[in-house]
């Protein structure tokens, strides 16, 4: 179910899936919200992967640009994953909240 | 390639990778409009190529979180390999409805996970909380 409904939106506006695996693991399968962002982020791996060898075959994805806004990224999610161990489970919740709000306006505007 | 465009490639991907780390998203919210403005890509080709730095986001994050004890791997790959079949259904839900419903639907999910999520974080801060503190807060 969530697999399903994960990979219709990624399909739909070309998302990794996590706006839905998060909450749904969250509020449907009990999942801490620290738990439910480790495991969301690994079946956007798979996800991502398969999105993009689909892509990368019609020639769409650049693999220079894509490194290059990636390296800063995986600085990023160092130190995010390290602050996410050091706050609590609610303030990840209320984070998640907000990007979700903002997310739902670039969809309506 | 300016030098602004490399500061604010450094800073999106910066901050797309944090919030994958925080938030457990892949950051695709971030990297496509960066990609978009700074290096020159089309919405399409921003789309796929940002799919390849979700790709290292995603890695580094789960591999980090294993560590730290909170990945469920056998679920995550479930739902990683399933996803396709949801795609499937994407696929057709969105060649028979128009697709400012489908944006405007999703938008109204989001809404209620939001109002869910922010519901259930107030809930267990209150129980933390209602001891110590009695002030309203409108």
């Amino acid at each position: 179910m969530i697999a399903t409904a994960a990979g219709a939106f990624s399909g739909l506006f070309g998302v990794g899936g996590g706006t839905v695996i998060v909450p749904l693991l969250i509020l449907w399968f009990g999942y801490g919200e620290r738990e439910a962002t480790g495991t969301s982020l690994l079946a956007i791996i798979v996800i991502a992967a398969l999105a993009a060898a689909a892509q990368g075959s019609y020639g769409n994805v650049h693999v220079r640009e894509g490194v290059l806004i990636g390296l800063p990224a995986i600085a990023g999610v160092l130190a995010g994953t390290a602050l996410q161990q050091r706050i609590p489970e609610r303030a990840v919740a209320g984070l998640f909240a907000i990007l979700l709000v903002a997310s739902a306006a670039v969809l309506v505007f | 390639m300016e030098l602004t465009d490399v500061i604010g490639m450094l800073v999106i991907g910066f901050g797309a990778g944090m919030m994958g780390g925080l938030v457990g998203v892949g950051g695709g919210i971030l990297f496509v409009p960066g990609l978009v403005i700074f290096l020159g890509l089309s919405q399409l080709e921003a789309l796929s190529t940002s799919l390849l730095a979700i790709v290292f986001v995603a890695s580094v994050g789960a591999w980090r979180q294993g560590r730290y004890g909170n990945l469920r791997v056998r679920d995550g790959l479930v739902i990683g390999l399933l996803s396709p079949l949801g795609v499937l259904a994407g696929t057709v839900l969105a060649n028979a409805v128009s697709e400012r419903a489908l944006e405007l639907s999703f938008a109204a999910v989001q809404v209620f996970f939001a109002w869910s999520l922010a519901r259930r974080a107030l809930r267990s801060g209150a129980q933390r909380h209602d001891a110590t503190s009695a002030a309203p807060n409108g």
